[in-house]
């Protein structure tokens, strides 16, 4: 009997100790997105969002880092979005199962868990300098393409696998070709899955702040891009700039810019949760 | 005529009554030898049923009749499958092309995550035809074929995947049917179903045979006698008897096939 109650208390202990576990990131973020409502919350205007940067904090805004921020989102993704397919409907549906295709297979994994930085130096000495982009949206947008890359892959596989063989098999037998099932069933059937992996590797992307330093994208810029060839800076860069700054009203910035970040991000990540949802009723 | 071309005719029509030959047929799986030399001819026009217990290699020679198993990872073959007296497995067979020719029924219903209709039109599709007039006949008249068109006119575009089980596996039938092909394979098409399904299916064979040559591999020797005109028993890779479907099951020649269907092993 007494075994019993004490498995039984140790049982309650471990509740206990999993629930201060599984609530100790949640305060932490509840606390850290409550103290930057209340610092950056009323700095919020539409006039926030529109202005140019300024050297007085009060006229300062975010226009050129969001605007340099929509610009690598947009061209990273149009880079990372169709090597990334094409390169998991290689490894899934083409490449024979052998010592290649796993020696692939996890140097593609590796590459995920290649730190930044070290993008940042790869995209500074090819696309700044090799192939003379210079500092500009189009190379941050290569490196941040780079970046992602593994992820848009492994996502865009396992989304693949998902499709059940008796897809495959059912459109093979019927005299379709392999680029046929491809394009005709396993893309369509794996639209919600790839989606949402690419998604959530772009909300990476544009939290990303230490590789496009590198490269060279810039703190202060006076004009949002207009080309893939101009300078740019992003909004992580722009919060960076602002918080290293003395005068407490650039501390105001920084935290209405955090803001607009997270409110981004967490848009993002909302859209690939509803699209897997989505998905997971279709193929169910 | 002289007597060679008389001969080629007759030849000919020899071959027109052995719709499907293999000849000296051995399969393997890497090492293993999953198939060991088989000969045999398949009738047109007829139902003839493979059985045998699992792994007894029925399913992957029911396979080489459309190529299925060349995907299959250290999938190797020796000897000849013929068609209509060709050989299905020269280079400069078109597979694509032969897969129209030879259908196929899966054991598991697998209607694509499509709608109704683009799971009939699909065979035709990739084959270029936009034609949206005779798509539409040819869906309607596939799905009338398998008795199924009273039961989805209405919903077409609906999900294929809201069927019930039976009804799924009646559009993979149809959807096959839509590319006309002349032979249809079936793997254990009714496994899966419960019995009034099954019943339905085996109503739809029964039909069918008038139009296609038909090879079933089912575990039901009930389904076998019922269903087919001839019988084929794999035992361990090795074809062991081969029969008119009457013959085998009641007097059947080898010991091992009687032990077979009275139930003693298998």
């Amino acid at each position: 009997m007494n075994n019993i109650k004490a498995n039984r208390l140790k049982d309650q202990i471990f509740k206990v100790w999993g629930i201060a576990c599984t609530l100790l990131g949640l305060v932490l973020l509840a606390i850290f997105i409550g103290s930057i409502l209340i610092d950056g919350l009323q700095r919020i205007d539409w006039d926030f969002i529109t202005s140019l940067p300024s050297r007085k904090a009060e006229r300062a805004g975010i226009y050129t880092a969001l605007m340099g921020s929509v610009w690598v989102l947009v061209l990273t993704t149009i880079i990372a979005l169709p090597l990334g397919i094409a390169a998991a409907i290689y490894l899934e549906e083409y490449a024979k199962k052998g010592r290649l295709a796993s020696l692939l297979e996890v140097n593609i994994s590796n590459l995920a868990g290649v730190p930044s930085i070290i993008y940042g130096l790869l995209g500074l000495e090819i696309f700044v300098r090799v192939l003379e982009m210079g500092s500009s949206v189009l190379a941050g947008s290569f490196t941040l393409a780079l970046l992602i890359l593994p992820i848009v892959i492994v996502s865009t596989r396992e989304a693949i696998k998902a499709v059940p063989q008796s897809v495959r098999d059912g459109s093979f037998a019927l005299g379709a070709s392999k680029w046929q099932t491809v394009a005709r069933q396993l893309l369509p059937a794996s639209f919600g899955g790839i989606l949402t992996g690419v998604i959530l590797a772009l909300s990476r992307a544009v939290g990303e702040t230490a590789p496009l330093i590198v490269i060279g994208a810039l703190a202060y810029v006076p004009f949002a891009p207009e080309s893939p060839m101009d300078e740019f800076s992003v909004l992580p860069i722009q919060i960076f700039n602002w918080i290293s700054r003395p005068k407490h009203g650039f501390e105001v910035n920084a935290a209405a810019a955090i803001i607009i970040l997270l409110l981004i991000t967490f848009l993002m990540n909302g859209i690939a949760v509803y699209f897997r949802n989505k998905w997971q009723k279709k193929l169910g | 005529m002289t007597e060679q071309a008389k001969d080629k005719v007759l030849d000919n029509s020899l071959k027109r009554v052995h719709k499907l030959e293999a000849k000296g047929v051995k399969v393997f799986y890497d090492n293993f030898e999953a198939i060991k030399g088989i000969d045999m001819q398949i009738k047109a026009n007829k139902v003839t049923a493979f059985i045998g217990p699992s792994g007894c290699g029925k399913s992957t020679f029911l396979r080489l009749f459309n190529r299925m198993n060349d995907y299959v990872d250290g999938f190797r073959m020796e000897g000849e499958i013929l068609i209509d007296g060709k050989n299905i497995y020269k280079k400069k067979v078109n597979v694509e092309q032969l897969r129209k020719q030879v259908g196929m029924v899966f054991q598991k219903p697998n209607p694509f995550p499509k709608s109704i209709y683009e799971n009939v039109a699909y065979g035709l599709k990739i084959q270029g035809i936009k034609d949206k007039k005779f798509l539409k006949e040819k869906v309607e008249e596939s799905l009338k074929q398998v008795a199924l068109w009273d039961e989805v006119k209405d919903d077409l575009n609906k999900s294929a995947m809201a069927l019930s089980g039976g009804q799924q596996q009646r559009l993979c039938i149809a959807r096959t049917l839509a590319v006309e092909p002349s032979i249809i394979l079936m793997d254990e098409p009714t496994s899966a179903l419960d019995p009034l399904s099954t019943a339905k299916i085996e109503e739809l064979i029964y039909q069918l045979k008038q139009k296609y040559t038909i090879v079933i591999v089912t575990h039901n020797m009930q389904q076998a006698g019922r269903i087919s005109d001839y019988t084929a028993f794999f035992y361990l890779g090795e074809l062991i008897e081969y029969d008119k479907s009457k013959k085998l099951f009641t007097n059947p020649e080898k010991q091992q096939t009687e032990n077979y269907i009275t139930g003693r092993f298998g």
